[in-house]
């Protein structure tokens, strides 16, 4: 619960502002953009991914830091089970 | 030093770890809490405690929010997931949390609807698609996870979804520091500060830990060299007098916080004059329940909760080990009856939990160690 998952903005949504499209290690799930409206976030930017919400926006060094550090802590597996689950936009 | 191959940058972290020897007083002991769980899990599992010298001293505090939730709360949660009609959403963390008659996993396999969830914007999803049904989220984390339970809860009011609601257990982790800090079994010299915690709530909230208890505070990133070099920068400030909030995690964590997710917080929630914390008994303005605007959403408006208190086992000394007065394997209980396939208190089911944590990285290569 506690994870922090690095992914990439495939796309926006044009129906639903507060969503975006991620992509995970070559999952692609929908996460909820609403915490990050205070910065102007697009297509190839990188974000940091908490139970469905983008957190804060980061670079691609700190994002392949994050994913790197996931799979030091053993948690890489559980991240992309967390990703894959993301039910809300289907 | 058995474990420096395995690191990214062994030379870096030898390198600091040497400056942290040449830094720390050898005439004085340290007692640094890290209060984050992800720091307790990455602690042991790099075996961190080993690049450090003998009186530097690291004491996990109770930033593991399902450690810290008292079993009242979890059986209140599921006597909920026992009335009619109702399905019980929770993250997967809480699913082998034991209540006084078992876990929500057992209650599942009893028949109860009980479903793990990743998002709480997934239990939203399924009250819409089971409108016959009402759907309950067992909400539960530091601000890391609240704003997300916020903008889930905004998102319900906006669809006007009345068959959803939140049974709300977040907790905020300043007041427990000062709790801590508080109590006269502690004697503690600095703290490592939360990583993802704090890109929420950014730093300011610390800062009366080094102004009112003279206490240093450094937030920290969870890899091996962020860890270590907080805790250089720690007895950096101890050795010179000083006490200050530094932020080692500058790359992640705004100084500010974010302010979108502060104000969600804000609009959804308000702060409950006290609750209970598991070890650490009742802290006040410590918890978030949902604003009276939330009522129609808020699970213990819409249900009778038995609002039970229930006391933990009593050989099982979870709070002296959330406290940081023992060290896991010192509970009489650790390896024996409680493990990780039986988990007697939550601080063996979470992989944050130091007894978790301890059990699967010290206790099968140095079961002597304390
Ligand atoms: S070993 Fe089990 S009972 Fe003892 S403190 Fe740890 S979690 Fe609690």
């Amino acid at each position: 619960m506690c994870l922090a998952i690095p992914g990439q903005i495939v796309e926006l949504s044009a129906e639903q502002p507060a969503l975006a499209k991620v992509d995970v290690g070559g999952v692609k799930r929908s996460v909820n953009i609403g915490l990050l409206e205070n910065e102007r976030v697009g297509p190839g930017d990188w974000v940091l991914i908490h139970v469905g919400f983008a957190m804060s926006k980061i670079g691609e060094s700190q994002a392949r830091d994050q994913l790197r550090m996931l799979q030091a802590l053993g948690e890489d597996e559980l991240a992309m089970e967390e990703i894959r689950g993301y039910r809300f936009s289907q | 030093m058995k474990y420096v191959d395995e690191f990214r940058d062994p030379k870096l972290i030898s390198n600091v770890a040497r400056e942290i020897a040449r830094t720390a007083d050898p005439d004085r002991h340290y007692r640094i809490m890290e209060v984050c769980g992800g720091h307790t899990h990455a602690i042991y599992r790099h075996g961190l405690k080993n690049l450090l010298p003998g009186n530097v001293e690291l004491i996990h505090g109770p930033g593991c929010p399902v450690c810290v939730l008292p079993m009242g709360r979890i059986d209140d949660g599921l006597a909920i997931a026992q009335q009619p009609n109702v399905i019980f959403t929770a993250f997967g963390d809480m699913m082998r949390v034991p209540g006084t008659k078992g876990t929500p996993l057992e209650l599942k396999a009893r028949g109860f609807d009980i479903r793990m969830v990743y998002s709480p914007l997934d239990a939203l999803r399924i009250a819409q698609t089971n409108p016959g049904k009402h759907v309950m989220f067992f909400a539960i984390g530091f601000e890391t996870t609240a704003p997300s339970t916020a903008l889930t809860l905004q998102r319900a009011r906006a669809l006007n979804a009345r068959n959803f609601s939140v049974f709300c257990n977040h907790v905020t982790i300043v007041p427990a520091i000062r709790a801590i800090l508080d109590s006269p079994d502690m004697r503690l010299d600095a703290f490592v500060g939360p990583g993802h915690v704090s890109t929420v709530t950014g730093c300011r909230p610390y800062e009366f830990i080094a102004r009112d208890y003279g206490k240093p505070v450094v937030i920290s990133g969870f890899e091996p060299l962020d860890i270590l070099e907080s805790i250089l920068m720690i007895l950096g400030q101890l050795r010179s007098g000083e006490a200050r909030v530094e932020n080692q995690y500058r790359r992640i964590v705004p100084w500010e916080g974010n302010l979108p997710a502060l104000r969600a917080m804000g609009d959804v929630f308000e702060l409950r004059p006290y609750f209970e914390w598991r070890g650490l008994g009742f802290i006040s303005q410590s918890a978030l329940k949902l604003s009276n605007a939330f009522a129609a959403w808020d699970a213990e408006v819409q249900f009778e909760v038995p609002g039970v208190r229930v006391t933990d086992p009593k050989a099982a000394q979870c709070g002296e080990v959330l406290k940081g007065v023992l060290k896991p394997p010192q509970c009489k209980l650790f390896g024996k009856e409680c493990n990780p396939e039986h988990p007697i208190g939550a601080l063996m089911v979470s992989s944050e939990g130091a007894c978790a944590a301890y059990y699967r990285y010290v206790h099968r290569d140095e079961p002597v160690s304390v």
